[in-house]
């Protein structure tokens, strides 16, 4: 680590906050509609595993996913434009927040049924496998996805197979507003995977130097052939569920405690050279110009609503 | 190949022939290696290609049903054997919400080259649980095409038309007609997916049919012939698409129409073909159109009650019988 990367993971790291702070301004205004999944409090995570990975890396995330889009480097104009249901949206605004997409950065959404992107990675790391291809798939999920039969087959298949995969499970402590305690009979969920045989380790998920470092020794492994490896990142949702989330379910003094964790205070206290209103004013710009370009999209002509069932009405 | 063959060693030789052309093509699910799967279709494959492109599953129908549908993004051409069409429930969530869903939620980024085979079907006194025929039931979605083979060749041919698609495809084999013999020439050109033939012509009643009941509509339509009725037999081969074109050229010639379906009647294929004829040839019908179906109700074990819950020869004639008196 030096000062260069800590400025690279706080800009990101921001850029994902301040981008989000947009969509929530944007949803009251009408602009962007449906379910709004908010990553903000989690940006270490996503930030600090993207930082280890190649460009020919493949990436599963979830329906909470726009700071792994952000930091996987799909431009920001392209996801707002997808949240404004615009055709210069990364997925031609048929996929909306949950569904990003980005072939160019091998973004494989954006799946919002929760587990349903782990089988999907186990393919992918069987597809490198057998094609002796030396690229590594990550799959994001929370913590709620444990509870799904799909996550325990997924894990079981990676091990027996020897997967090329990094499984990031963040755990926020609640899926949706059930808490862990109340659906877990063992609340450690490394140890589930190490169950496995599967390399495991619980981590600090708010603080990005450790996760960035964790990842680079789990992605060297992983790349080296030693099967896969599963990080447990310890982090906490400051926003709702979604927009639609009263927050009963847990208490203010809970979200106030974990918010002097913020990943954004944390990483300046360590280097405090890092310039925070320069980093504020170049976010503000790549802010601004997102919302321009989604202003100024296209919205698709109805005509074409029956496009893209199957692939003879792509036009590629 | 031109010659005899069974159904089951039809649908092998065509996995094996895509394996031996196309180093992508892999396949994978319970037993279909060691044991030689399930209904015996993979046998001896496991020895010739390894455990790597014969791949064993565990009991995790929905994790290697979402594992083919990855394997297609990352640029292989998979072929996921599901045991029974009852278990493929349990991987549902794959097939509906990413197999069917990933091309059109992307934009078109990413179509998913994925072949699902399973067994459908009842007729084995398996009880309620391992005899379901839903492949109507999966036709509903958008996003997947669903065959159905009948004949040999179909089950040769379909193998290889749905490893050729850039799109998921779910390929029916009715338990039934595995030991069925049947010409196979690997040097046709195979009729495309989305067609439907006309297996026997005729010209009182169009006969629609797809699967196992093809055979049970040729008998009655034989037994009917003999009293003077000629039936015009029409095997979809493909429940999505439908071949519309197909049906209605029929309607337009036999004016009347009758429907025979392993599903349950309710909002079945039998249902939706029924509701394209009026949309489409509503003018052309001499007659209401009949349909003769699965009872509603759950597979029994016994024999003789299974055998009066699926459609039969004999109900067809009757059917046909009476559709002919209006």
């Amino acid at each position: 680590m030096d000062l260069d990367l800590a400025n690279k993971l706080y800009h990101k790291m921001l850029l994902i906050r301040r981008f989000e702070e947009k969509c929530v301004e944007m949803y009251s205004k009408e602009k962007i509609r449906g379910f709004l999944h908010l990553y903000i409090g989690e940006e270490a995570v996503a930030v600090g595993v993207m930082h280890a990975l190649s460009s020919e890396d493949a990436i599963f995330a979830t329906y909470r996913e726009h700071g792994h889009a952000l930091a996987r480097g799909i431009h920001p104009n392209r996801i707002m434009a997808e949240l404004y249901g615009k055709q210069e949206g990364c997925s031609r605004g048929r996929g909306g927040s949950m569904h990003l997409f980005d072939a160019a950065t091998r973004f494989y959404g954006g799946i919002a049924i929760v587990t349903g992107g782990l089988p999907m990675a186990i393919g992918m790391a069987l597809s490198d496998k057998m094609m002796k291809r030396n690229k590594v798939t990550v799959c994001f999920f929370g913590e709620g996805a444990v509870a799904e039969g799909e996550f325990h087959e997924s894990l079981n298949l990676a091990a027996l197979w020897h997967l090329p995969i990094l499984f990031v499970c963040e755990n926020n402590l609640y899926a949706m507003g059930t808490a862990l305690e109340f659906t877990q009979s063992e609340t450690n969920i490394s140890l589930k995977a190490a169950s496995y045989r599967i390399t495991s380790k619980q981590i600090d998920g708010m603080n990005v130097t450790e996760v960035a470092e964790s990842s680079e020794e789990a992605i060297a492994q992983i790349r080296s052939g030693n099967g896969p490896v599963f990080l447990e990142c310890l982090t906490y949702r400051f926003r709702a569920h979604s927009m639609y989330d009263a927050e009963l379910y847990r208490q203010k003094s809970e979200v106030e405690e974990w918010k002097q964790k913020d990943p954004l205070i944390r990483l300046p206290q360590d280097w405090s050279d890092i310039n925070i209103a320069q980093h504020e004013e170049e976010i503000s710009h790549i802010i601004d110009e997102a919302v321009e370009f989604a202003e100024n999209g296209t919205l698709e002509s109805v005509d074409d609503l029956e496009k893209f069932i199957y692939s003879s009405e792509v036009a590629r | 190949m031109n010659s005899t063959i069974t159904y089951r060693e039809a649908v092998r030789h065509a996995i094996k022939q895509a394996m031996e052309k196309d180093q992508r093509v892999f396949l994978m699910g319970e037993d279909v290696g060691h044991y030689g799967g399930g209904y015996a279709v993979s046998m001896g494959l496991l020895e010739q290609f390894g455990s790597e492109r014969i791949i064993d599953t565990p009991l995790s129908e929905s994790a290697f049903t979402g594992a083919g549908i990855g394997a297609a993004l990352g640029g292989m051409r998979p072929i996921v054997e599901i045991m029974t069409v009852n278990f493929s429930l349990l991987a549902l969530d794959q097939i509906m919400n990413n197999a069917a869903n990933l091309l059109h939620m992307s934009g078109g980024q990413f179509n998913v080259p994925l072949v699902i085979r399973m067994v459908t079907g009842g007729g084995k006194q398996l009880g309620a649980q391992h005899s379901h025929s839903l492949e109507g039931w999966y036709a509903h979605i958008p996003g997947l095409k669903i065959l159905t083979p009948a004949t040999v060749q179909d089950a040769y041919d379909m193998v290889t038309l749905a490893l050729a698609d850039p799109d998921p495809v779910l390929i029916f084999e009715h338990a039934m007609l595995y030991n069925n013999k049947g010409l196979l020439d690997t040097k046709v050109i195979p009729l495309s997916i989305g067609k439907a033939k006309i297996e026997r012509l005729g010209k009182d009643i169009t006969l629609i049919t797809y699967g196992a009941s093809l055979f049970k509509a040729l008998e009655a339509a034989q037994t009917l012939s003999d009293e003077g009725i000629d039936i015009e037999v029409i095997d979809l081969r493909s429940l999505r698409p439908l071949d519309d074109e197909t049906i209605m050229k029929s309607v337009a010639k036999t004016h009347r129409v009758m429907i025979v379906d392993e599903g349950w009647k309710s909002g079945s294929i039998s249902a939706e073909i029924m509701a394209r004829i009026n949309e489409q040839a509503f003018y052309e019908l001499d007659a209401p159109m009949g349909r003769v179906c699965t009872l509603e109700v759950p597979m029994p074990y016994a024999a003789h009650l299974e055998q009066a819950v699926l459609p039969q020869a004999d109900k067809i004639v009757a059917m046909a019988k009476k559709i002919m008196e209006k």
